[in-house]
């Protein structure tokens, strides 16, 4: 029996954001049904009253004073983006506008 | 000095001693890398001017008097998944292709600090994500030993440079094996310390609660002076610990006057069938020596190993596709051309940037998150992993150390294990558990195959226990000269 069906996949991409082929759907599909099936062993394992182990090491999440201080300048932060527009990150239209569009060749 | 086979403390105690200038270690490793890296791949950068320059001002530094620092003119690798300020880091994936970043990693600062020379930035598997090296986006890189061997991963770059005399230490990160088992593969030492005793601040994140930067060195005191440095708490990393720093070389030194007094665990479940033969033996082997130097070697039970290689990937792919969803082409690294809305924006940069492995860990991570599916899964994973840990407590009440192979089996070949992902993780049977647990361990050469394949030893601490497993990897190496070993010079 398999663990997880192409329809699946397609839909994990999505909520992924990852944009995959068929070939690679059909891929990942065998991949993970595979994979899904050696972790199934765990299941036999009694975890019954057992504290989940998020972290390695017990730690406080410290406290620093709020206090300002300088961060990297704003041209620092931009200079690796994609793409740029004065002060801003620059991205494909969110909401489409009166003639539709809402790709980068609006920008 | 000759730079093949040069250890990093003796570099360094030339350089301040003014026996030989740091530009002239530079110059000789600069020169071996320019001569012998094409075949092997170990570098996606090299830092020729920047190096000349950091090695200018150590060497006048200490002509003008002043103390040029504890790891003065020694020549690292930095494996590319360290943020280096004004030097493209890439993790060896596309999506992260020509991204310069604006700051500088806690630990490549703190190396630089005390006089370290970076020559440049390391392969390794995109986003350390696999145990070959195979999976960087840009090219393989090959085991010295045998160039048609893997060099183990993902710090592959890292465990085959330094194997390869391209640098006298480097570092890397650690999340589930990728110090220790390419050390392993390349007869080199690797260390991962405890959670938390390196800052992770400017290291490129893959699983925030396993990931562990550590040091790579031909000899277990070249990596102990390494941790020193880059150890210790860390404003800027929250999980960062605030107890002091060991005294990482005087505990490896130590180890030469012997083991007396030291209990050794050796857990039945790291000695299983299926174990290469060859390993198994030199593992053995490894004990009887250790034994001969006054440790006691006493059994121990790690009852839930066969669980964690599930537990591992299930926590490591949760956390991967959190971790992963920054890459979006908005701020940094690579964007789909032509998009024709911010969805397709996403969904196409991610689809070209990442390579098989990481779109395979952000799917399975997604998917053992789910609702419905997240108690099943990830829930059961970190209860789980409790229990793993919990192995670990029990068993150093009866001992001080564990000590088992590295990885069950030598280098493999290219292609051997990458077409079949199932195959690849179990390759870090032996390595996951003390990440789980969040404890040292450290890797180095017990010998070789008939075949000419380095095999190696891991010796697991408590945690903050770095002491006791330098201590008995420096007793080890004091009654043994398998890291004196060189591999051939490919041309």
């Amino acid at each position: 029996m398999s663990r997880i069906t192409p329809e699946e996949v397609r839909e994990l991409a999505l909520l992924a954001r990852l944009a995959l082929s068929e070939q690679e759907i059909a891929r990942m599909t065998g991949d993970l049904d595979a994979i899904l099936d050696y972790v199934d062993a765990m299941r036999e394992l009694d975890t019954t009253g057992v504290e989940p182990m998020t972290h390695a090491v017990p730690f406080d999440c410290p406290l620093r004073a709020d206090v300002v201080a300088p961060s990297l300048p704003v041209d620092e932060a931009l200079a690796n983006a994609p793409r740029r527009e004065a002060s801003f990150f620059q991205v494909p239209r969110i909401v489409p506008g009166p003639g539709g569009g809402g790709g980068e060749e609006d920008l | 000095m000759d730079a093949r086979g040069a250890s990093l403390t003796a570099i360094v105690d030339g350089v301040r001693a003014g026996t030989f200038g740091a530009r002239e270690v530079a110059e000789q490793f600069l020169d071996r890398i320019a001569r012998l890296d094409a075949p092997l791949g170990c570098y996606l950068k090299v830092d020729a001017e920047g190096a000349r320059r950091r090695a200018d001002a150590i060497d006048a530094a200490r002509k003008a008097g002043r103390d040029p620092g504890p790891l003065a003119g020694a020549p690292l690798g930095i494996k590319d998944i360290f943020c280096t300020r004004g030097i493209e880091t890439t993790c060896a994936s596309k999506i992260l292709r020509g991204f310069v970043p604006p700051y500088e990693s806690t630990v490549t600062a703190r190396l630089a600090a005390a006089g370290a020379i970076s020559l440049g930035k390391l392969n390794m598997d995109e986003f350390a994500m696999g145990s070959s090296t195979e999976n960087s986006a840009f090219k393989p890189t090959r085991n010295p030993w045998s160039t048609a061997h893997v060099p183990g991963g993902s710090s592959g770059g890292s465990a085959a440079a330094v194997a390869a005399s391209l640098c006298a230490g480097a570092t890397g990160t650690d999340t589930g094996g990728s110090i220790r088992q390419p050390a392993s593969l390349c007869g080199v030492v690797g260390m991962k310390p405890t959670y938390g005793r390196v800052s992770r601040y400017g290291v490129i994140a893959f699983a925030s609660s396993l990931d562990h930067p550590g040091p790579f060195g031909r000899t277990v005191e070249d990596s102990a002076a390494l941790l020193e440095v880059m150890a210790g708490a860390d404003p800027l990393d929250a999980t960062s610990i605030p107890a002091p720093v060991g005294a990482y070389r005087q505990a490896a030194r130590a180890g030469r006057e012997g083991l007396k007094g030291v209990r050794l665990g050796v857990p039945a479940e790291y000695l299983q069938p299926g174990m290469d033969a060859e390993v198994e033996a030199a593992v053995r082997a490894a004990l009887d020596e250790l034994a001969r130097a006054g440790a006691t070697v006493v059994p121990v039970s790690l009852p839930h190993t066969k669980y964690a290689i599930a537990t591992y990937y299930l926590i490591c792919t949760a956390e991967a596709s959190s971790n992963l969803a920054r890459y979006d082409g908005v701020k940094y690294g690579q964007r789909a051309a032509d998009a024709k809305s911010l969805e397709d924006m996403y969904t196409r940069t991610r689809g070209e940037g990442f390579g098989a492995e990481p779109k395979r860990r952000i799917m399975l991570g997604a998917y053992v998150l789910r609702a419905g599916y997240y108690e099943a899964y990830y829930g059961k994973a970190l209860r789980a992993r409790r229990k793993i840990a919990d192995d670990f407590s029990a068993a150093f009440t009866k001992c001080d150390a564990i000590v088992t192979p590295t990885s069950p089996v030598p280098a493999f070949k290219f292609g051997e294990r990458v077409s079949d992902p199932l195959q690849m993780y179990l390759a870090d049977i032996l390595t996951v558990a003390p990440n789980l647990a969040g404890i040292p361990a450290i890797s180095q050469p017990c010998g070789f195959t008939k075949a000419g394949l380095p095999i190696g030893l891991q010796t697991i601490g408590p945690a903050l226990g770095e002491e006791i497993c330098f201590r008995v990897a420096g007793a080890y190496e004091s009654r043994t000269e398998w890291h004196q070993r060189l591999p051939p010079e490919v041309v």
